[in-house]
């Protein structure tokens, strides 16, 4: 059986801040900032959304595009380094409120950025064993960066969600192949609110090794090479380093263009790849072959190269929002109205 | 049916009563009650108080009892019942009494209403009046007590064309009686501006749009009428009394611009009074926000629906207007201990009839009607009064 | 103060909308009770449960400066009574627009958002808020 993607949806939060504003309180040029991070401005979660609402949101989009029965999924994974409780799923509250409740199994999943991508792969295991007949894997976050910290000009909110099956497949999933070692380049202490990193040991030895070595093991698992792809998305920690790792591994602009959500809406952690690929099918038509390869600090990458199928003609994406019109009816804020959302003023009730 | 009378009535001042506990207040009123009937603590048959929320403003359920206590009963262990409706609590009680000695089962008996909601935050108050409407389907989903009202005002504005000065004119008026009022909590007199430039608490009502949180405490003395000469001169008779429900959230009504029950309460009581909008003198109406005062005035009768703000703008609701209402300076500048506002109504009833209002007296008032809702509507209670 | 099952109980009814239809007069209601406020007893045997679309119009709406204190974040905010299609009248939060934007009548959707929370180590509630509902494109 050919297993692959049956629906997807995406959400991101309406608000958004620039790095000129965030530059402005913390006495950095900001402007600069966004040139060297390829990013023009960052998603901002609203006080009442957290990775759960936008799981939901991400969910719900992708039931509606499909006339899949909710009481067929047997599983919901949903991967996130925000999770709102550390013990108490997110995917529960998901599986509740998408109507899948209560036939089914449901972990959330950590690993960093690629937590959603891991859960894809459980997905298809669990679909191609024929444990499940509909398996759902999202990935989504709300992610923090210290203030003044340099995370704090890219981490963002968003996510997507991804129904995975055998049957009606807009996308099959032909090849998966993952790269992981142990290697602390980024990492948060439970009961800590903001991550640590490495500085510039979370480039070479950590993102771009273990990216690459995703890329090339897949291309040697898949017999295939960069050329035979229609689009070709990677982790997007800033627009700089996916563009840079394409062009090592041999993809071109116009592929690796559309899925290059960096720029618009930061590094939304484990919501990146999902969120880049939903972008790719709001636009692939049959016959296109796409290129992931997600990174997960700590550190891991899932790469998969897929192919769309003619399911994508009478698929139904009209009845959710794309990733291009969630990028519309913005709201910028300050620096101030920022830090009120995200928590990072103390206020006296505590 | 025995005929009703009101031999005694009783207040504390209202205001932040920082000095007096609940206990205090509770007592207080009812000794000046009592000793405006001139009857002794003996010749009481029962107690009923009305209170809205002592259970989370003073942590104390219990009320009947804990009132029957410090004022001295328990040791008569006289039947003592707390009554609750949340901002009708006092009204409430109050029809208890009347009940209870209009079916022979009691002859004298002593009705109060105290609150004392100033020992919490702000915050705090603002939650526990919440409670009065709908937790579960309005306040858990983000609706306050003024946010409710809000959206009656906006519709109200919408489908009748009332103004944000028609509603503004209702305090102004309101506060203008309380300056003759020595125990209302607001004794300043206000203009238009004072209340379209106080600060926004849910739009388009204002901070002077909305009565204030309040300690104080009231109480009546009720005994048959053919009883009622032998204590006093003047008994005020109870001719009617109504009570009606209605859905406890707002968004379940008929129509939000008309509170059903004060209506049909309205109807029952003028029914057993045999009297019509047009005998009323005066009357104390629930103004807790300036637009519940213009759907009352409707809604009792006295002018068309949608016709409240173009009524009150033109003063006919004022002292010398075709019914005075709100003389004691309403929930508004009298203040609003919840469950003591129903029976403070009625003494301001009582002392119009009396002819001893002073200032605020309304010449030659012979009728009047208290009007005290709970929630957004769901309790309507109304009362006529006539001096015998 | 702990209310964890006080609201898991509604959570069908604040996640996904679920009312009841009474066949026995066909009104629709939100949220589910035990029987028919108009056929009463006569609605026992009756009930269906149905899960309203979540589409509507603001009946009536108001900007909120004096909030609870879970809500403080999120001030002034906008507060509404929204009519479903379906007949059956809610109160809940506008979001993700500007207090301007919105009219009588304006059409909007239910979506999923925080209501509350209590305190930094208790439960989330999670219930129903409303977006405006932009017109087409054409």
């Amino acid at each position: 059986m050919k297993v692959g993607i049956v629906s997807y949806g995406a959400y991101v939060p309406r608000y958004r801040i620039t790095p000129e504003e965030i530059g402005k309180v913390w006495g950095v040029d900001g402007k600069s900032m966004s040139k060297g991070l390829m990013i023009n401005c960052k998603s901002v979660p609203s006080p009442d959304e957290d990775t759960i609402t936008i799981s939901v949101e991400a969910a719900r989009s992708m039931m509606r595009r499909c006339s899949v029965n909710p009481k067929e999924i047997g599983a919901i994974y949903v991967g996130s380094e925000s999770h709102p409780y550390t013990v108490k799923p997110t995917g529960t509250i998901v599986a509740e409120a998408i109507e899948a409740s209560p036939h089914l199994t449901v972990a959330d999943f950590e690993f960093a950025c690629k937590a959603g991508t891991a859960a894809i792969q459980t997905c298809m295991g669990l679909v191609g064993s024929g444990m499940v007949k509909y398996g759902v894997a999202i990935g989504s976050d709300t992610s923090q960066g210290a203030p003044g910290d340099a995370l704090e000009y890219s981490a963002s909110a968003g996510g997507a969600a991804f129904l995975i099956g055998a049957d009606k497949v807009i996308t099959t999933i032909d090849n998966t192949y993952s790269y992981t070692t142990d290697t602390p380049d980024f990492w948060r202490r439970e009961g800590q609110m903001y991550p640590r990193h490495g500085g510039r040991f979370t480039g070479e030895p950590a993102y771009f090794k273990h990216v690459m070595s995703g890329a090339k093991g897949l291309f040697e698992r898949s017999g295939t090479e960069p050329k035979d792809y229609t689009y070709a998305v990677f982790h997007q920690p800033n627009g700089k380093f996916p563009t840079r790792v394409a062009k090592q591994l041999g993809f071109n602009d116009a592929q690796v263009k559309t899925g290059l959500l960096a720029p618009i809406i930061g590094n939304t952690y484990s919501g990146a790849v999902p969120l880049g690929l939903s972008a790719i099918l709001d636009e692939a038509k049959a016959g296109d072959r796409i290129f992931a390869v997600a990174y997960g600090s700590g550190a891991g990458s899932d790469a998969f190269e897929m192919t769309v199928t003619d399911e994508i003609d009478g698929y139904a994406r009209y009845r959710a929002p794309t990733v291009k019109e969630l990028n519309t009816n913005l709201k910028f804020l300050d620096y101030a109205t920022y830090a009120k959302f995200r928590g990072k003023i103390i206020l006296g009730s505590e | 049916m025995r005929r009703v009378a009101v031999i005694g009535v009783g207040d504390t001042e209202f205001g932040e009563l920082w000095d007096y506990s609940f206990r205090d207040i509770g007592i207080q009123a009812g000794l000046a009650a009592v000793a405006d009937a001139n009857i002794s603590a003996d010749q009481i048959d029962a107690l009923y108080v009305g209170n809205m929320s002592a259970g989370r403003f003073i942590e104390q359920e219990h009320i009947g009892a804990l009132i029957a206590d410090y004022a001295g009963l328990a040791r008569d262990h006289i039947p003592a019942t707390r009554v609750e409706a949340a901002g009708a609590s006092g009204g409430l009680a109050l029809r208890q009494g009347f009940t209870a000695v209009a079916s022979g089962l009691h002859d004298i008996v002593v009705v109060g209403g105290a609150e004392k909601m100033t020992d919490v935050s702000d915050t705090e108050s603002a939650a526990i009046q919440s409670s009065a409407a709908d937790q579960e389907w309005e306040t858990v989903l983000g609706a306050t007590f003024p946010a409710l009202h809000a959206l009656i005002a906006k519709r109200h504005m919408h489908e009748y064309g009332t103004t944000r000065e028609q509603m503004a004119d209702v305090a102004v008026k309101n506060h203008k009686n309380g300056s003759m009022n020595p125990k209302a909590q607001f004794q300043r007199e206000i203009t238009r501006e004072t209340v379209t430039s106080s600060p926004i608490v849910a739009s388009p009502l204002r901070v002077f749009d909305c009565a204030p949180s309040s300690d104080g405490a009231a109480g009546v003395v009720l005994c048959p009428l053919d009883m009622a000469k032998k204590f006093i001169e003047t008994p005020i008779e109870i001719v009617g009394s109504g009570q009606a429900s209605d859905t406890l959230a707002l968004h379940h009504r008929k129509d939000i611009c008309t509170m059903e029950a004060t209506k049909v309460a309205a109807k029952r009581a003028f029914a057993m009074a045999n009297l019509t909008t047009k005998d009323v003198d005066i009357a104390e109406v629930h103004d807790n926000f300036t637009i519940s005062e213009i759907l009352a005035i409707e809604d009792l009768g006295f002018f068309k629906k949608g016709e409240g703000g173009k009524a009150t703008e033109a003063g006919l609701t004022s002292l010398e207007g075709e019914i005075a209402v709100n003389t004691s300076g309403g929930l508004k500048a009298r203040g609003d201990p919840i469950g003591a506002t129903g029976l403070a109504q009625v003494v301001e009833i009582v002392t119009q009839l009396r002819g001893k209002a002073g200032k605020r007296q309304v010449k030659e008032a012979t009728v009047g009607l208290a009007h005290n809702v709970g929630g957004t509507g769901a309790t309507a209670v109304v009362h006529l009064f006539r001096r015998v | 103060m702990a209310t964890a099952p006080r609201y898991w109980r509604e959570n069908d009814s604040r996640y996904n909308l679920l009312g009841f239809k009474c066949n026995n007069c066909g009104r629709n209601y939100f949220p589910p009770r035990a029987i028919c406020p108009v056929c009463h007893r006569k609605s026992v045997g009756k009930i269906e449960e149905i899960k309203l679309k979540g589409t509507g119009k603001i009946f009536s709406f108001t900007e909120v400066h004096d909030c609870p204190e879970e809500l403080a974040t999120q001030k002034p905010y906008v507060l509404a009574m929204v009519e479903f299609d379906e007949g059956p009248k809610v109160t809940g939060q506008i979001i993700d627009c500007e207090h301007c934007e919105l009219e009588i009548g304006t059409p909007v959707r239910a979506t999923l958002r925080k209501l509350s929370e209590e305190g930094p180590s208790g439960i989330i509630h999670y219930g129903y808020k409303f977006v405006p509902v932009k017109p087409k494109a054409p």
